[in-house]
């Protein structure tokens, strides 16, 4: 990229910045569990950081840790280690990763992952519940499980305001007093409101900028990758939510993206097709399942990913902080509902993106670790496609676990995919 | 005149098809893959070329597809199979809508348009139960030639339930009912309809429109398309042809890039 064009280093200065603001995190962990320092698990989808950091307590996102393994391509010693200790190969990489990690002294890639005080989960996966009492089994740490009213039926929800609605937030925020308590218990800190709404604040900031981020993906060409770019965006969201060094990264984000967008610099040389990814990403062959897409000149403007990975912070939900616990149960409810819609109902949610982004194709990528977010995505894209003659491609691997990702195997189908893509497309240039 | 290839590199067989300016097919040829899956490519051609006497100068494009296309060194582009075998399907049977191509280690169900081009396909993923290599298995536990399965099948009364779903475990399930006195064709009968059954559920996920036009190394086999039609009960286009079809569509792709090149600039899109 010519000088001219990128003054000041802006365009990846995202990239760059995630990746070093993501290593101070676990720079942060690795200092933590050496000195001992209390620290709390937590999940992406409702992981109570703004609670939980009133209280000082290092935030460990096992989650985060499994999929790095991954991109580090150790995960099959990781998973190997687990199973020789009796975990069946059937059971979530994540999971799996992660008692090899507790196994292994807390030893990881990124430096050593502290042991956990207290575990802070919601019901948005079934996993979580079971994994959560892995930790409560070794270390004897207090689990406490949220539970989240989620959609009862797809289409239909309560909204603020509504009586429904409101017995759910009430419900939601009982918890989180309790939750609350509990840390006090445990750590002998006072819940400081000061501090509370401090950090609601920068979450707020966080929010507002990444909802116009994932909506400036509608210009032509796209300004970053939904499946690469933004699973750095994703690890800093969930990591470091709540802090302000988070909040300024991510309005220097929306800075870059505007730039981008004001100036038509895309991702690729030439953007040919524009996709939706639909599932969590191939990890073990990571920077490679993209290229599959990339060299034909296919790049992933948007994602479920980005919507249930980041706990539903997608919505851009701004915590009212003259009410903070109120707002706080209020925004925990409405996002990690959406977050488990991303997951189970995602069909009305791709209808509107594929209209506003202006989508050539949807890419399934069921995984064989996740049953959670991959049951139920056949069903979805034939719903799909009986809604709209949209091309769509399904294609079946594993976050974690290479023994079940064919590059091979994907890449033929991938190839026919896009082959079917630039067919229409001619056929289409034809007709106009 | 000008002629166009297209070389289908399968994990069993390397079929190439010549065809000439009208999309005819003026020569093929067939033969094992083996190890050397380059100089399988290459003799698969050159054999061809000796079929339809025609020299190398006279063949304009090739186009490489199968699992091999890219080790066909000497083609000009690459077209996977599933765009290939439906194309050919297409060409031979052109109102076909659905294809299934069953081969060596892939089953393949496409959905295709009045165009023939792919709606959408669905392969099998990491396990070959459900192909041809499944047919390999009881040939080999029955020591009976590939070529005579589908026949001896055909004569089958009563045929057992195969229940495995994995290719090596096949030929044990085989083994057993023999060990159970049951008749060798009604053990085959078995093996087609159990993979006939796994095809099926295939072509239940990209939705079975009429036609179907069955291709593939398989579709020679009658015991399959016998077990195929009775559990569709739909007829199914099978042609002579159709272990040629990828090749057959990849030579047609070739035989696309000749006649758009040589149209005026205007004209072009409209041919491609």
């Amino acid at each position: 990229m010519k000088e001219a064009q990128n003054p000041d280093g802006i365009v990846g200065r995202g990239n760059r910045e995630g990746a070093d603001l993501f290593r101070m995190w676990f720079d942060q962990l690795d200092e933590a569990a050496k000195k001992g320092v209390p620290s709390a698990y937590v999940f992406v989808m409702g992981s109570l950081a703004e609670i939980l950091r009133v209280f000082n307590l290092p935030l460990v996102f096992p989650e985060i840790n499994s999929l790095q393994t991954a991109v580090r391509r150790v995960a099959h010693e990781y998973l190997g280690q687990a199973e020789d200790y009796g975990y069946s190969p059937d059971i979530c990489g994540y999971v799996k990763a992660d008692v090899a990690l507790q196994i292994k002294g807390g030893v990881h890639p990124m430096g050593m992952i502290p042991k956990p005080t207290l575990a802070v989960l919601t019901n948005a996966c079934n996993t979580y519940i079971k994994w959560a009492e892995i930790w409560e089994r070794m270390y004897h740490a207090p689990v406490f499980t949220i539970d989240i009213p989620g959609t009862r039926q797809a289409g239909r929800k309560s909204h603020p305001g509504e009586s429904d609605f409101e017995r759910d937030r009430r419900y939601v925020q009982a918890q989180l007093n309790e939750l609350i308590a509990l840390c006090q218990q445990l750590t002998g800190l006072k819940f400081d409101l000061d501090r509370f709404r401090e950090i609601l604040a920068y979450t707020n900031r966080m929010n507002r900028a990444w909802k116009q981020i994932i909506e400036l993906n509608r210009n032509h060409p796209s300004v970053f990758n939904a499946l690469t770019d933004g699973t750095i965006y994703l690890g800093v969201s969930n990591g470091l939510r709540g802090v302000p060094e988070a909040s300024q990264y991510f309005e220097n984000l929306l800075a870059e993206m505007e730039y981008k967008a004001a100036r038509g610099i895309g991702t690729l040389v030439e953007e040919k097709y524009r996709l939706v990814f639909v599932g969590v990403p191939c990890y073990p062959i990571f920077r490679r399942f993209n290229e599959l897409f990339t060299e034909w000149g296919g790049t992933f403007v948007n994602s479920t990913y980005l919507w249930f990975a980041s706990g539903g912070a997608n919505r851009g939900y701004e915590y009212d902080l003259s009410r903070p616990l109120e707002s706080l149960a209020e925004g925990l409810l409405l996002s990690v509902r959406d977050a488990m819609d991303s997951m189970f109902h995602q069909n009305l949610a791709l209808q509107e993106i594929i209209a506003e982004f202006d989508v050539d194709g949807v890419v399934f990528h069921p995984i064989k670790s996740c049953r959670t977010v991959s049951t139920g995505l056949a069903d979805g894209r034939r719903a799909l496609m009986e809604w709209r003659d949209i091309p769509s491609l399904f294609i079946e691997s594993d976050m974690m676990d290479r023994r079940v990702v064919s590059e091979a195997q994907m890449k033929n189908r991938i190839d026919a995919f896009f082959e079917g893509l630039a067919s229409r497309k001619q056929r289409a240039a034809l007709l106009a | 005149m000008a002629h166009a290839a297209g070389v289908d590199v399968g994990s069993t067989q390397t079929k190439a098809v010549i065809v000439n300016e009208s999309g005819l097919i003026v020569s093929r040829s067939l033969i094992d893959t083996g190890a050397n899956v380059v100089k399988a490519a290459e003799n698969a051609y050159q054999v061809c070329l000796l079929n339809g006497n025609l020299r190398e100068e006279e063949v304009e494009y090739i186009v490489g597809t199968g699992y091999g296309r890219y080790r066909v060194t000497f083609g000009n582009t690459q077209i996977t199979e599933i765009s290939c075998h439906a194309r050919g399907a297409a060409n031979m049977f052109p109102k076909t809508r659905t294809v299934l191509d069953m081969g060596g280690q892939d089953t393949k169900a496409i959905r295709i348009n009045p165009n023939g081009e792919v709606l959408d396909f669905c392969m099998n993923d990491k396990c070959a139960a459900g192909t041809g290599r499944f047919l390999g298995a009881a040939s080999a536990a029955l020591e009976i030639p590939l070529d005579e399965l589908g026949p001896t099948a055909l004569k089958a009364e009563k045929p057992v339930r195969i229940s495995t779903t994995c290719t090596v475990f096949a030929e044990s399930e085989v083994l057993s009912w023999l060990g159970k006195g049951k008749k060798i064709e009604d053990i085959l009968l078995g093996v087609h309809q159990s993979i006939a059954s796994r095809s099926i559920g295939l072509l239940r996920r990209v939705g079975i429109e009429e036609q179907i036009t069955f291709t593939g190394g398989v579709a020679k086999n009658v015991g399959m398309v016998a077990a195929l039609e009775q559990n569709l009960g739909l007829s199914l286009n099978v042609s002579e042809e159709s272990h040629f079809m990828g090749a057959l569509g990849a030579a047609l792709f070739a035989l696309d890039h000749i006649l758009t090149s040589r149209a005026p600039i205007g004209a072009r899109e409209e041919l491609a």
